[in-house]
């Protein structure tokens, strides 16, 4: 009898998650944007004698820092299936607040208060349109990109706000420990939170389900809008922070404050391997294209190549990297059939 | 068509508000509706109109194109540096290239969506960096300026042709010809079918990837002739022409009632959207609104437009679950 037991195993063993191998580690995404962070880091450091010098690595990270916060708030609003066009035009009016507040004379917790404030209001309009209409995000966001870009052209005109507290610009230009910049290590205390919010969280879980299917988790008792809503919020939240730390840094605020930063925001969110029709991704790969996008920057101003030059690899680099898997599987896949 | 249809119509509605603008700003200015200015508002909107109706084919088919300017900025790019190099050419000449030019890059992104199959979005994001870059590249980064440009090549846009601008009938024929395409010739309903049901489409012999192919050509093409146009009409071509232009065209579809979910606009919705942003554009002023205003209020015209959208979108299985009293 005992012996019958043992001997009836089940015909299907059920894992929590897909078996390691090393085969499956090395065809995932991030382990590409590893290897080619890698290279441009090598490509690099041969190129010029300046690339390595710690000094000059640690300053290279204010170039994307604040970028890569919106790339964070975007990763999880795409992960569920929506996108944030208006998260630029959020910062610019973010910042304008800020600048108001600072003529009126507040000082800098006011200044940073108001700037999370802004950023979590008009994330909270997207927010409200998107769920409480039932209308597709991108025309949405593109609407509110006009309105935020617009009351901050109604403000400022064609002029600008240039003072700021004395206190202010620390947040945006200081370093901790003397050498890594308060910025970058803001950025990378986010991006492990939103790590583990995504990846070990129930709530990451909900997301991805989402964004696989809305309807189905809908059906699951998932509440969805509720979701939808807070993703919108945390998005605009972020660009709020990144408004202040910007506005902190360049210690002015211009009518075209940020713009055009959206499209470089998701350009890293969607190198960074998650999927643009939602449902899949991972915060890591966008960390490593974050850098990949960075340190390629940096590499091309050390050897004075001109900034829009860097505009053409980027958009080469996207296509590249979303057509090459699809084009990959795709005669992989034809192979199998025969 | 019953009276009570026709006037909730968004295209009524839309004209409805046009007429108001028009009449409010002429109240204050009455010039703004006399027959000179009015020519000014079609030479004016003739781009927006052409561009948008190409857009529209392609928000039709559920696609997105957001590398309309970067393309203008090229292909007006390639048409001064060949007027530049060989100013003996003929105009027409020069169009038909920069439509050409327009059209290659077209390609680019339909090969890209149609069959590589990247999301439209990020396919077309990609290649409009692409192109600016390559109008910096094509230029050595320099810019071409009106004295460097043929007088033939700068006066063609404004060719008084039987009382209105070259540029005004340009407008006029894209018009009639999208009228044409979307109501009468097979290949414009199918687009609708195919933005409408892409499956139910497939399963009745409509060819997905030839479609995709095509109205993302026709949106190059269109975009390749305004190239032309805009650098001709504003005397200058470098990288940074048109910059942002690819939200006004998606905003005046958007406008004109065109569903970004696919299958639903119109020619009437999207020229009057389109009609809608240049009216806005020349009324601020008129009325002594500061000029600064003007995007806020194309925001604020998108959004409403698309709230008022989704009263009639179809309902999916999501709303049928939220709907707490069934309609039925």
């Amino acid at each position: 009898m005992l012996n019958d037991v043992k001997t009836d195993t089940p015909r299907y063993t059920v894992a929590d998650r897909a078996p390691r191998s090393f085969r499956a580690l090395c065809l995932r995404w991030e382990t590409l944007l590893a290897l080619l962070l890698l290279a441009t880091v090598f490509v690099n450091s041969t190129l010029s004698p300046f690339f390595l010098d710690p000094y000059n690595l640690a300053d290279s990270t204010f170039n994307f820092s604040e970028k890569a916060l919106l790339a964070l708030g975007l990763t999880l609003i795409i992960c569920a299936g929506e996108i944030d066009i208006s998260v630029a035009a959020i910062m610019a009016l973010a910042s304008v607040c800020m600048g108001l507040l600072s003529l009126a004379g507040f000082g800098t917790p006011v200044l940073v208060l108001a700037g999370l404030a802004v950023g979590l209001a008009c994330g909270a309009l997207n927010g409200f349109i998107v769920t409480g209409f039932g209308v597709p995000s991108v025309v949405v966001t593109i609407g509110t990109l006009s309105l935020f870009r617009g009351l901050t052209n109604v403000i400022l005109g064609d002029g600008a706000i240039t003072q700021y507290p004395a206190g202010f610009g620390e947040l945006g230009q200081g370093y901790v420990f003397g050498i890594i910049p308060i910025e970058f290590i803001v950025f990378l205390v986010l991006a492990a939170a939103f790590a583990f919010g995504l990846h070990r969280t129930r709530f990451g879980r909900n997301l991805y389900a989402i964004g696989n299917n809305a309807i189905a988790a809908r059906y699951a008792g998932i509440p969805v809008q509720r979701y939808r809503m807070a993703l919108f919020m945390l998005s605009g939240l972020m660009a709020g922070l990144a408004a202040v730390l910007l506005t902190s840094r360049v210690g002015s605020t211009r009518p075209n404050i940020a713009s055009g930063w959206e499209l470089e925001a998701i350009t890293m969110v969607v190198l960074g391997g998650v999927s643009i029709n939602g449902g899949s991704g991972s915060v890591g790969g966008v960390v490593l294209a974050i850098l990949l996008l960075g340190m390629v920057t940096f590499g091309m101003s050390l050897l004075n190549v001109p900034g829009i030059i860097m505009t053409i690899f980027t958009g080469l680099l996207l296509i590249g990297a979303i057509a090459a898997p699809i084009l990959i599987a795709r005669v992989s896949g034809q192979r199998r059939r025969v | 068509m019953s009276l009570n249809r026709f006037l909730k119509q968004r295209e009524t509605l839309l004209a409805l508000i046009l007429v108001a603008i028009s009449a409010g700003v002429a109240w204050r200015a009455p010039t703004f509706i006399g027959l000179a200015n009015l020519h000014e508002i079609a030479t004016d909107s003739a781009i927006l109109i052409v561009m948008a109706l190409a857009q529209s084919l392609v928000i039709m088919t559920r696609g997105i194109d957001l590398s309309v300017a970067a393309n203008v900025a090229l292909s007006g790019m390639a048409a001064a540096q060949l007027s530049m190099h060989a100013p003996w050419l003929p105009i027409p000449l020069v169009l038909l290239f920069a439509t050409l030019v327009g059209l290659a890059l077209g390609l680019v992104n339909g090969v890209l969506v149609a069959w590589v199959r990247i999301p439209s979005i990020v396919a077309t994001l990609g290649t409009m960096s692409l192109f600016r870059g390559l109008t910096f590249l094509a230029a050595d980064g320099k810019w071409v300026a009106q004295h460097e440009m043929s007088a033939a090549f700068l006066a063609f846009p404004r060719l008084d042709v039987l009382g209105l601008s070259l540029l005004a009938w340009i407008g006029v024929l894209g018009i009639v010809v999208a009228v044409v395409f979307t109501r009468h010739v097979a290949l414009g309903r199918e687009l609708r079918a195919l933005g409408g049901n892409p499956s139910a489409a497939k399963y009745v012999g409509i060819r997905e990837t030839t479609l995709q192919l095509f109205v993302f050509a026709v949106a190059g093409a269109v975009a390749g002739l305004c190239g032309y146009l805009w650098v001709a009409r504003y005397a200058i071509a470098y990288d940074g022409v048109a910059l942002g232009f690819e939200l006004q065209v998606i905003a005046a579809c958007v406008i004109g009632g065109v569903s970004i979910a696919g299958g639903v606009g119109s020619v009437t919705g999207t020229v009057l959207g389109a009609l809608f942003l240049v009216l806005i554009y020349n009324a601020l002023p008129v009325v002594g609104i500061s000029p600064f205003w003007q995007t806020a209020i194309v925001g604020a015209a998108i959004l409403s437009a698309v709230i008022l959208n989704a009263r009639g979108d179809r309902t999916d299985g999501l709303r049928l679950i939220l709907r707490r009293h069934p309609a039925h």
